[in-house]
């Protein structure tokens, strides 16, 4: 099957159009917004869900963004080549896939839920907060169907499109600048959806509380309890933006 | 001092003196109206009054056995904060299991004032009905930063103060029998802050020039690990901005030698502040001695002594200039400190070396001897009440010793003396140097500490400096510093527009002036001298014709020509 014009589109230039928008966003945003930059915990308003809720979506969100990368990135023939054959490959990827992603969903569930049923949790819930939830949940609930679908061919003995041989491969093609538009082309429609829903959270990333994501403090493990500072003479441009770039 | 010199830093630091306390409020309300009077921290107070025995704010702080706050001693010996290390902190910086709710400080509240003016006319008297500030539903109080003011509640909220509990039974809360002190709290700037040492995004900082303590509101991520890292509960989450706040000890007032905020409002005048100078080399030494209460005198042992030349010689050394040690010298923090020894850490039991001290009230043991008729103010009374109202004095070593009461003991002693002393002189009587003697110290000496506490002149109190490096000669000239809140688009700078640091205003954009769109496309097309042509200003307008610059120049070629002929 030859790509067509849409298929250009979406998985030729595409990717470059939300890879530049996250990264210069993520840019802007870090410039100009620094004060804006935080994670905006809601935990002062209610702390007995979010207790359960936020912990089990954020280890299940890491498991899947792992899973995301190992199964992006590496390729088949590099897992086969240690010996493992495909299907224990899948039989793994799959079980583990489904365990973080129900966490997850599940996670998101009880969080949307008490943000919409606390008070003042529902209040402090902005409307860019909302499309981000909308975006956020759409992508995991793809995800969660693709792979249930693919657990579910495979169980059946369906013929499978392997992600591997078409969303992978087309994934790392994007990064040496030659995007391979026949194998995302080729793909199932669910895993198309899946995609497309991920670019449209990558695009939400920079301007969503999402960066919090990007300032995981992986620093504290190595640095000294107790940090000095000199006074600044008086604050610089940069370290003080002027303001947000929006309302 | 035989010991060698580690590096000397500098630190301004507060006393304060209970005995003088009379919890007015007034620091806690210019305090609010400085800092904290915006959305998204209507339940903050970086100051308030509590009064002793009682809950405190938010309630029960003290309980360290659920709150986990401040620092933990290892079987090793080392310091680790007690709510968990480096790993924990970040296992559960999800959801922080040791976060005070809103309802631990309090629901912050309004009232709906604008029924009392729309009610419709009727037979009852319009009434102002209480909301929530966070929901903005109605609510019912129940519960505020102070709401057991006086002994409010009287035993059924005192007797949960955690220190109450620790005691046991002793503490007696019938009107005749019990005792009661204010408290006013402000963050203490720690030698070793647990909250600086909890922060993940590394954005909380102690200022190297003069130890107070800040959260930097750009690299705050809001992981709230702060809130529980403090045992005195003095760091708060802005519910609004997702940030960490807390006192800044008026950095921008200190850095030009003015007192803070809550000092200079002191109506008792109890508040003192000054520099001290520490070997910051010793602090965590200090800070992991094996029993609780050897901590104050480890604390008082990493200050040093201004009036060693040695001591001077290192802090010059350590870029410290020479009128920074001058005025540690004359500090009334070192005075009452160290060489009186009246004034006494906050839970010194907490490990983080606070560095807001008090001077314990000799009142609840003077009122008790006069209620029963005794002679309130004799020197041998007092001396004997001390001993026998053993209750006073151990609460009192809950809250300032880590419960041993021998300091306590010794710095009433010498309050009670110098009461007797100067009584005898102002009735005209001998001066009693025996009393004098009694407490370890001179005459002379009792003399110089009623002048810095009973007189309290303002410019003994507050022996601040103006802050250093701020250019390369250190002038240390207050003009040449300004406001550290001045600078571009600041509070400083005509209140909260622009890009205030703090609050919701901090996101608005300041709208774009036509003059200002004007001006800028002229500079930025013009070759020549960047002169913008002169604006009328139409105050001065007298409504006739068209004068010249009332309107911009319609064709930019005319202006282009005129410039170049």
């Amino acid at each position: 099957m030859n790509p067509t014009p849409l298929d250009y589109l979406l998985w030729g230039a595409l990717p470059y159009v939300v890879i530049a928008v996250l990264a210069g966003g993520t840019v802007w945003r870090y410039r100009y917004d620094r004060f804006g930059w935080t994670t905006r915990s809601s935990q002062l308003y209610e702390s007995r869900l979010l207790r359960i809720a936020s912990p089990v979506f954020h280890f299940g969100i890491l498991v899947v963004v792992v899973g995301h990368a190992i199964g992006l990135l590496i390729p088949a023939s590099w897992t086969s080549a240690t010996g493992m054959s495909e299907g224990a490959y899948h039989i793994m990827a799959l079980s583990l896939g489904l365990i973080a992603g129900v966490a997850t969903l599940g996670g998101i569930a009880l969080l949307i839920w008490r943000r919409r049923t606390t008070g003042p949790v529902f209040s402090a819930t902005t409307r860019n907060d909302k499309t981000m939830y909308l975006v956020l949940t759409a992508a995991i609930v793809s995800g969660l169907a693709v792979t249930l679908l693919s657990a579910y061919t495979g169980l059946t003995g369906g013929h499978e499109v392997d992600y591997r041989q078409t969303v992978s491969v087309w994934f790392r093609s994007i990064w040496v600048l030659q995007p391979d538009v026949a194998a995302m082309a080729a793909a199932t429609t669910g895993f198309k959806i899946h995609v497309l829903v991920g670019l449209g959270l990558f695009t939400l990333f920079p301007f969503t509380r999402l960066v919090h994501a990007f300032s995981a403090p992986i620093g504290y493990l190595f640095r000294p309890y107790v940090v000095y500072r000199s006074r600044e003479p008086r604050p610089s441009p940069v370290t003080r933006p002027i303001r947000r770039g929006w309302g | 001092m035989g010991e060698r010199i580690g590096k000397v830093m500098a630190q301004v630091a507060m006393v304060m003196n209970l005995d003088k306390c009379i919890g007015c409020h007034t620091c806690s309300v210019t305090c609010k109206q400085a800092w904290t009077n915006r959305s998204g921290v209507e339940y903050v107070w970086f100051n308030n009054v509590e009064t002793r025995p009682g809950q405190g704010y938010p309630r029960r702080y003290e309980d360290q056995e659920r709150w986990e706050g401040g620092w933990r001693r290892t079987a090793r010996g080392r310091l680790k904060p007690r709510a968990g290390g480096r790993l924990k902190k970040l296992m559960t910086i999800f959801a922080n299991p040791k976060l005070p709710a809103l309802q631990d400080y309090y629901e912050p509240w309004t009232y709906d004032y604008e029924n009392l003016i729309t009610a419709p006319l009727g037979d009852d008297v319009p009434v102002a009905r209480p909301r929530s500030l966070i929901t903005g539903e109605p609510m019912n109080i129940s519960w505020s930063a102070n709401w057991d003011d006086d002994l409010g509640g009287g035993e059924e909220l005192a007797s949960q103060d955690p220190i109450v509990q620790r005691l046991g039974d002793q503490v007696k809360f019938s009107f005749e029998e019990t005792f009661m002190f204010y408290l006013p709290r402000i963050c203490e700037h720690c030698l070793n802050p647990s909250c600086v040492a909890s922060c993940p995004s590394g954005a909380m900082y102690k200022r190297s020039e003069d130890g107070i303590v800040l959260v930097d509101q750009d690299k705050c991520r809001g992981w709230r690990m702060c809130v529980t890292g403090c045992p005195y509960k003095k760091v708060y989450f802005n519910h609004k901005t997702g940030k960490a706040e807390k006192c800044t000890f008026c950095y921008p007032r200190i850095e030009v030698g003015q007192p803070t905020v809550c000092s200079e409002t002191c109506v008792g005048r109890l508040r003192y502040l000054g520099v001290i100078l520490y070997d910051v080399e010793r602090v965590g030494e200090a800070a992991a001695v094996e029993d609780e209460q050897d901590l104050y005198e480890a604390q008082l042992g990493v200050f040093l002594d201004p009036n060693d030349p040695e001591v001077q010689a290192a802090a010059r050394r350590d870029g410290i200039p020479d009128r920074w040690i001058e005025s540690a010298k004359r500090s009334p923090i070192h005075i009452l400190a160290k060489e009186f020894r009246v004034a006494l850490p906050l839970h010194p039991e907490y490990r983080t070396m606070p560095m807001v001290w008090y001077i314990p009230p000799l009142s609840p043991v003077v009122d008790t001897l006069t209620s029963t008729g005794h002679d309130g103010e004799d020197a041998g009374n007092l001396f004997g009440a001390i001993e026998a109202l053993r209750i006073p004095i151990e609460y009192l070593a809950e809250l300032f010793t880590a419960g041993d009461p021998a300091p306590v003991d010794r710095t009433l002693r010498r309050l009670a003396a110098m009461r007797s002393y100067m009584r005898r002189i102002n009735l005209g009587q001998e001066a009693d140097e025996s009393i004098a003697e009694a407490v370890g110290m001179t005459g002379d000496e009792i003399e110089r500490m009623y002048r810095l506490l009973a007189l309290a002149k303002y410019d003994e109190r507050y022996v601040i400096p103006t802050a250093y490096g701020v250019d390369e000669a250190d002038k240390g000239v207050i003009e040449e510093i300004g406001c550290s809140l001045d600078f571009e688009g600041g509070p400083g700078m005509g209140g909260m527009g622009g890009s205030a640091p703090f609050g919701e205003a901090s996101g608005q954009p300041s709208p774009a002036a036509v003059e200002n769109f004007h001006a800028l496309r002229h500079r930025q097309t013009s070759d020549g001298r960047a002169d913008p042509p002169k604006r009328f200003n139409l105050l001065n307008w007298d409504g006739n014709g068209r004068p010249a610059g009332m309107f911009p120049s319609r064709r930019r070629t005319e202006d282009e020509t005129g410039e170049r002929s």
